[in-house]
């Protein structure tokens, strides 16, 4: 079976800087991958090349099999690829069931429909209730986005991805700056992902690298330095020293 | 609104009552029609002046579509009332004095010029948007100079005549056909409106506004969809701009006049931007207060609106109706009634 994601030799470069060096990276099906690498890195280049924000200089993008190098950002959510933000990127003047709601008729194909409410199909309707419960939403999706706790923004982050049914979820730092309380609803939350969902996660958080992922690949000056499974990376001493040191350690 | 947080269990109905919410007619709006189909006939000399008012406020009605739900700036929106103002003479002239079907030409021409340069509006953030709309007004109102040939140029279109609406209801001096003609007219656009904006197609449109990187993440094509909205406000301008030069059997230069696009940009904020009812308040206010400014002070009537203009800007920019609720509140001591009424008011994209 073809990976879910694949990039074969891409390099980004802006003028004279090499954002991202010549990286042929895997996500196999189902996989719960993390991607990390010290600042710098490169790694919101590589997000921003696989999701198309970003066209590479050279190099190859497979979704499922399928070149998307060359597709447009919201042609590759359609076909399945779907991203979250480090800085939240939510609608602040909407409330949590619009937003959610908007993904998914956007998903079966109701952003054309002018002439009636979105609530009026039960396929989407059903599909709602279910996301809302999954990420512990039901009880504040007539709010105000913007007046939610910051837990709960973080949530409905990853629920507005989810809410386009990825085949790849790209997690980018999903606990950034999420309060100590709130913080085991999120990683729950996480980790109750369904395994059809390949899931890579950008982090700095090891304690959450370590949890979730069961693959680490580590970007160093945009190259892909080393990829293993977490004990690999984890007791690779050339890693410790470019990136891990203190996190390990503590 | 908080029927969600109550214990029983979140289901398909609660999520469909929750979001047909927003498209519920309330009684304020029905009173809201019941008034204007009334003043035709409570306020019978009046009806001049209503006409005047129930076409800035559709023009107010089309800025708002781009303005106030997709965040498009736009100080050129005359260019589609000016020429669909043009087009309805025209066409009244040399095809057929039939108001429908030359209402119909009005939007069309000016629906085509609209999509035409919608692909002007995508390019750029605001400033750009401002001087690109700007930038066609302009030129629209020099070609319409220059074809003196067809438009009558500085003299004006003249000799338009129309026949009756439905070939019933011939035009009256007093207005009073022209005034049910466009309060219709006025009426049918409006619910069209108010679907779209209810519609998931509106609400990706403000979720573009919002915030488009997010948009485009979660699938929402944000170019066709602006393109979309941009053709249907220009469709609905121009149908405004008929509106007028049907009743008035004139065109002059002054539809595409830079004052129009700034007047409409006034009318939506003295109302409220981002809410269908803001452009038709607006005018009314507008129109009213001209009216009885210039009554009072002829000559500086623009000095009036502009003071008022600045003090309702500074104040604060809540929608007309919060403001009205608020003050209702305060005198009756009830709760709020709108749950973004004791909020912060939305960020609202000004100029």
């Amino acid at each position: 079976m073809a990976p879910a994601l694949e990039t074969r030799g891409l390099v980004k470069r802006f003028g004279g800087l090499t954002a991202t060096d010549d990286v042929s990276f895997r996500l196999e099906q189902g996989a719960r991958h993390a991607l990390i690498g010290p600042n710098g890195a490169g790694k919101t280049t590589f997000i921003n090349l696989l999701t198309g924000v970003l066209a590479p200089t050279a190099g190859q993008i497979l979704l499922e099999g399928q070149d998307v190098t060359r597709l447009r950002p919201e042609l590759r959510v359609q076909r399945g690829l779907a991203r979250t933000f480090q800085i939240n990127q939510l609608f602040p003047a909407m409330t949590p069931l619009e937003t959610i709601g908007l993904a998914v008729s956007e998903r079966l194909g109701g952003g054309r429909d002018w002439w009636r409410v979105i609530g009026s199909r039960r396929a989407i309707l059903d599909e709602i209730v279910e996301i809302a419960q999954r990420f512990r939403l039901t009880d504040v999706l007539d709010e105000r986005t913007a007046n939610l706790a910051y837990g709960k923004q973080r949530l409905l982050e990853i629920a507005v991805a989810f809410a386009c049914k990825p085949r790849v979820l790209l997690l980018d730092e999903p606990a950034a700056g999420v309060p100590e309380a709130e913080r085991h609803e999120l990683l729950a939350t996480v980790a109750a992902l369904p395994r059809d969902v390949s899931v890579l996660l950008i982090e700095h958080d090891m304690d959450l690298v370590f949890s979730f992922a069961e693959r680490i690949s580590v970007l160093v000056n945009g190259a892909l330095f080393t990829e293993g499974t977490v004990d690999e990376v984890a007791s690779d001493p050339r890693v410790r020293a470019v990136y891990l040191g203190e996190s390990v350690d503590e | 609104m908080t029927d969600m947080s109550s214990l029983s269990p979140l289901t398909a109905d609660k999520v469909a009552a929750s979001l047909g919410r927003r498209a519920r007619w309330r009684w304020p709006e029905i009173l809201f029609w019941v008034v204007a189909a009334a003043s035709l006939f409570l306020l019978p000399q009046r009806h001049l002046i209503l006409n005047e008012i129930a076409i800035i406020g559709l023009f107010a009605v089309s800025l708002d579509l781009i303005l106030g739900y997709a965040g498009i700036v736009s100080l050129g929106h005359a260019a589609f009332f000016g020429l669909g103002a043009y087009a309805a003479g025209l066409f009244s002239k040399h095809v057929s004095g039939d108001p429908l079907v030359g209402l119909l030409a009005a939007g069309l021409v000016a629906g085509l010029l609209g999509f035409a340069t919608s692909f002007l509006v995508l390019r750029g953030a605001d400033l750009t948007r401002l001087m690109v709309t700007l930038g066609v007004a302009l030129v629209m109102g020099e070609v319409a100079n220059q074809m003196a040939w067809l438009t009558g140029g500085a003299d004006g279109l003249q000799g338009i005549t129309m026949g009756p609406v439905l070939g019933l209801f011939e035009f009256d001096i007093f207005g009073t056909t022209a005034y049910a003609y466009s309060l219709s007219v006025l009426f049918i656009l409006f619910v069209v409106a108010r679907m779209i904006v209810t519609s998931p197609f509106g609400l990706s449109l403000r979720s573009i506004r919002d915030n488009p990187l997010r948009a485009r993440a979660i699938g929402i094509p944000v170019n066709r969809r602006l393109v979309a909205i941009y053709t249907v406000a220009a469709v609905y301008a121009g149908i405004a701009g008929g509106l007028l030069a049907q009743t008035t059997q004139f065109v002059s230069l002054d539809v595409l006049a830079f004052h129009r696009s700034a007047d409409v940009m006034l009318v939506l904020v003295i109302g409220g931007v981002g809410y269908l009812y803001g452009g038709l308040i607006g005018a009314v206010i507008f129109k009213v207060l001209q009216d009885v400014l210039s009554g009072i002070t002829p000559q500086y009537w623009q000095f009036w609106i502009g003071l008022i203009l600045v003090i309702l800007v500074l104040m604060g920019r809540e929608r007309m109706t919060d403001r009205v609720q608020g003050l209702w509140r305060r005198l009756t001591g009830r709760p709020a009634t709108r749950a973004g009424a004791e909020q912060s008011p939305a960020p609202v994209r000004e100029v």
